[in-house]
């Protein structure tokens, strides 16, 4: 086949085919609030830590959704638990320990 | 009954008191002795293991607290009144507190006066050898008073063991009766007692009533007072002559062993563990781990007495009872590690156990301690600290330092700026862009490591601006930099305390105008670091403080806490309008707090809530003082 040098860089490729579902009800079963997000940012724009790296809940939340969960637990490593992003979630997610949950669950370590 | 007599009067001579029985033994004593030995060996073990387990150095602290004047005094004054007079129940609910003090002070003036009684009549029989476990327990029945010879002394013995005995069963019967309704003793919940629990309690119950019976029939033999003595012409009465003492003995007998085998695996066993745990405590030694060394002699310490129950705020639902740090505490004992972790996580560490607790049980630092055997190995990567926290000279003393919390409600930040200015302070903002966590929710979620990362970066920051005061708006940010930052020579304050003094010092002109103002104590500034005056002080200026129903150490938790790792929103609002409803209690106009927590929680609480208060205000503390 001809390679016009289009393609998407493998990482960042999102194959659903890779979702383990046992995982994210494993996640689900110690934190339901990880199914009522609906990706609006709020967290992420007051992160206090996601001013000086790209930590972003919306995002690593979305990664998992995405069969992408080790980009979510590398990105949820530099959060301070600070708790800004629970005080400003309009669906009242406990976020900081969705954050914990997701690092529990997820973590390879 | 009249052969005994008889047969002793033949023996009769001058002492006032006579050996009945030559060997100075009978076969009743065999349960309480097996009891008592099973006890004795089960807590010397238990001591030894647990000095142990603490480290090295902890065990020198500790030996050597035991012969410094000052930690000597204050053991003295913690045994005699925690342990035995129950001071700090009486303080709360003294009916509760008279129970308490009943048996606890009652059981012991008993054991001692038996002792000394012994050592004055029958100096011999304290010997280990010659029955000195089971004999002073049992002297009324070992002895015959001499008719005739009794003196001053005895009949002044006999009275206050029948004082004491009164005492002590005056608590039990208290004690009954809290079982069935605990709400005359001012307790809402009670604990449900375990399978052991239920032993030892009905034992306990009965030994005392059985004492009265033994002794009381022994008493024409053996002497007594006014209790026994009567009790005793009450038996003649009913059953004429034939008094059956032996099995009275026996029974007293059974009892006592069966209360000394089941302590071990009940929540008795802390009339002895809190001898240990006020010793280590006082020799400020801290746990390290939720279950191990210091805290062992800690769990074992709680007497379930429940006074935890009512003085958590996540009680206000029943359904959550079961997180209540007396049953952490049971499981800990348990090693039910699934339970344990699920408790640790719920609780919002307001620290309201902790200082109502009579043994001073620190069970939030046990739930701390027990979030980082899960939590502290969590990943973490904090390589941007350096680029967040580049220090910078000021040329400021005073050092304001926001936190993330109060950047989410910058009215704190306006209103501080506003108060500052009039009062001409010259301050650097440290975190004007923003800056990093504190490291308090962090310590608090149990990621021990992590925090002090954070600590460090951030005292460097402080450290650099070259500052000698620190003021903080937060109190969760003020709870660690006083703890746990050691910032030397540099003055950590509130900003309550700050202004205040800006106040008494006269450079903030404060207006005084009709407004009724309740304070609330933000857990982390008032329980977390004993900051109740000076916010009061200055509100005093401003307006009319009325009170709320609970404050102080009482006051209760918002319900915003960062403390909790799993209660949810809905929980956290019905906490929320309880804690409303204690601070309207004196229909004040505005309800003022120093945290930027609880003020968000209350914002939104009193807009939220059932109650018909809506126009009620709620405002900073700062907000008071930029009118
Ligand atoms: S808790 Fe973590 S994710 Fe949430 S705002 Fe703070 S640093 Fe960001
Ligand atoms: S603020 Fe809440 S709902 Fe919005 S993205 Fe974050 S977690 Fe999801
Ligand atoms: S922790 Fe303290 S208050 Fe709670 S049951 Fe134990 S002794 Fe009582
Ligand atoms: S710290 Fe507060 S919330 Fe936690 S158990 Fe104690 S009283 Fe309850």
């Amino acid at each position: 086949m001809v390679d016009f040098g289009f393609g998407l860089v493998p990482s960042s490729r999102i194959n659903l085919d890779l979702f383990d579902k046992d995982k994210y009800e494993e996640l689900a079963a110690v934190e339901p609030d990880v199914r009522i997000c609906m990706a609006c940012g709020s967290c992420t724009a007051v992160c206090t830590a996601g001013k000086f790296s790209t930590t972003s809940l919306r995002e690593a939340i979305e990664d998992i959704k995405n069969a992408q969960p080790a980009k979510a637990v590398e990105m949820l490593q530099a959060c301070q638990l600070c708790g800004k992003c629970s005080m400003v979630c309009p669906r009242g997610i406990n976020t900081r320990h969705l954050i914990l949950s997701i690092t529990k669950t997820y973590s390879t370590k | 009954m009249t052969p005994l007599f008889h047969l002793l009067a033949v023996q009769a001579a001058d002492p006032e008191v006579i050996d009945r029985i030559p060997s100075g033994y009978s076969h009743f004593v065999i349960p309480f002795t097996i009891g008592i030995t099973f006890m004795l060996c089960w807590i010397g073990v238990g001591c030894i293991r647990l000095l142990a387990a603490i480290p090295q150095s902890d065990r020198l602290k500790f030996w050597k607290s035991l012969f410094l004047p000052k930690t000597i005094i204050k053991n003295l004054k913690d045994l005699f009144g925690d342990c035995l007079l129950h001071v700090k129940i009486w303080q709360r609910k003294p009916l509760l507190g008279y129970m308490h003090s009943a048996i606890a002070f009652g059981w012991f003036m008993l054991i001692v006066l038996g002792h000394i009684e012994v050592a004055l009549f029958v100096p011999a029989r304290l010997n280990v050898t010659r029955g000195g476990l089971f004999y002073p327990i049992f002297y009324r029945y070992f002895v015959w008073m001499n008719p005739g010879h009794t003196t001053l002394r005895g009949s002044f013995f006999f009275f206050l063991m029948d004082f004491f005995l009164l005492y002590v069963l005056s608590g039990i019967a208290l004690a009954m009766f809290k079982r069935f309704r605990s709400i005359v003793l001012g307790m809402r919940h009670t604990t449900k007692p375990s399978l052991a629990d239920r032993v030892a309690l009905y034992s306990l119950w009965m030994i005392f009533p059985l004492r009265l019976l033994a002794e009381s029939f022994t008493a024409d033999l053996s002497g007594g007072s006014f209790l026994t003595v009567g009790v005793n012409h009450f038996w003649h009465l009913l059953f004429g002559d034939k008094l059956w003492f032996t099995p009275c003995w026996w029974a007293y007998s059974i009892c006592l062993g069966l209360f000394f085998a089941a302590m071990p695996f009940s929540r008795y066993m802390h009339i002895l563990t809190e001898v240990l745990w006020i010793l280590l405590r006082n020799a400020g030694i801290q746990p390290h781990h939720p279950r191990k060394g210091v805290a062992e002699a800690e769990i074992y310490a709680c007497s379930s007495c429940g006074l935890c129950l009512d003085a958590c705020p996540m009680n206000v639902q029943k359904k959550n009872l079961k997180y209540s740090s007396v049953y952490f505490i049971r499981f800990l004992r348990r090693h039910n590690e699934k339970k344990i972790n699920a408790i640790a996580d719920k609780c919002l560490m307001c620290d309201k156990c902790h200082a109502l607790c009579p043994v001073g049980v620190d069970a939030p630092a046990l739930r701390r301690a027990q979030r980082a055997t899960v939590n502290n190995s969590l990943p973490y990567d904090y390589s941007y600290l350096p680029s967040a926290c580049a220090g910078q000279l000021s040329e400021q003393k005073v050092l304001y330092f926001a936190g993330c919390m109060t950047h989410l409600t910058p009215r704190i930040i306006k209103a501080v700026d506003r108060v500052f200015k009039a009062a001409g302070v010259e301050y650097a903002f440290a975190d004007r862009d923003g800056g990093i966590c504190c490291g308090r929710p962090l310590m608090l979620a149990g990621k021990t490591e992590a925090a002090s990362k954070v600590i460090e970066a951030n005292k460097k920051l402080i450290v650099e601006s070259g500052c000698d005061t620190l003021v903080l708006s937060c109190p969760i940010c003020y709870k660690i930099f006083k703890d746990e930052y050691h910032l030397e020579g540099i003055k950590v304050v509130h900003y309550t305390q700050f202004i205040n003094d800006l106040i008494a010092s006269g450079k903030l002109k404060v207006e005084k105008i009709d407004e009724k103002i309740v304070y609330h104590d933000p857990c982390e500034l008032g329980r977390g670091c004993g900051v109740y005056y000076e916010p009061r002080a200055a509100l005093g200026q401003a307006g009319t403080l009325v009170k709320a129903s609970k404050e102080y150490d009482e006051s209760v938790c918002c319900g915003g806490s960062l403390g909790s790792l799993t209660l949810d929103t809905r929980d956290r609002a019905r906490i929320s309008e309880s804690s409303l409803e204690i601070l309207l209690a004196e229909d004040p106009e505005t309800i003022v707090t120093a945290c930027p927590l609880c003020l968000k929680t209350f914002s939104e609480a009193v807009s939220n809530s059932r109650l018909p208060r809506k126009n009620v205000a709620v405002k900073d503390f700062a907000e008071v003082f930029c009118r």
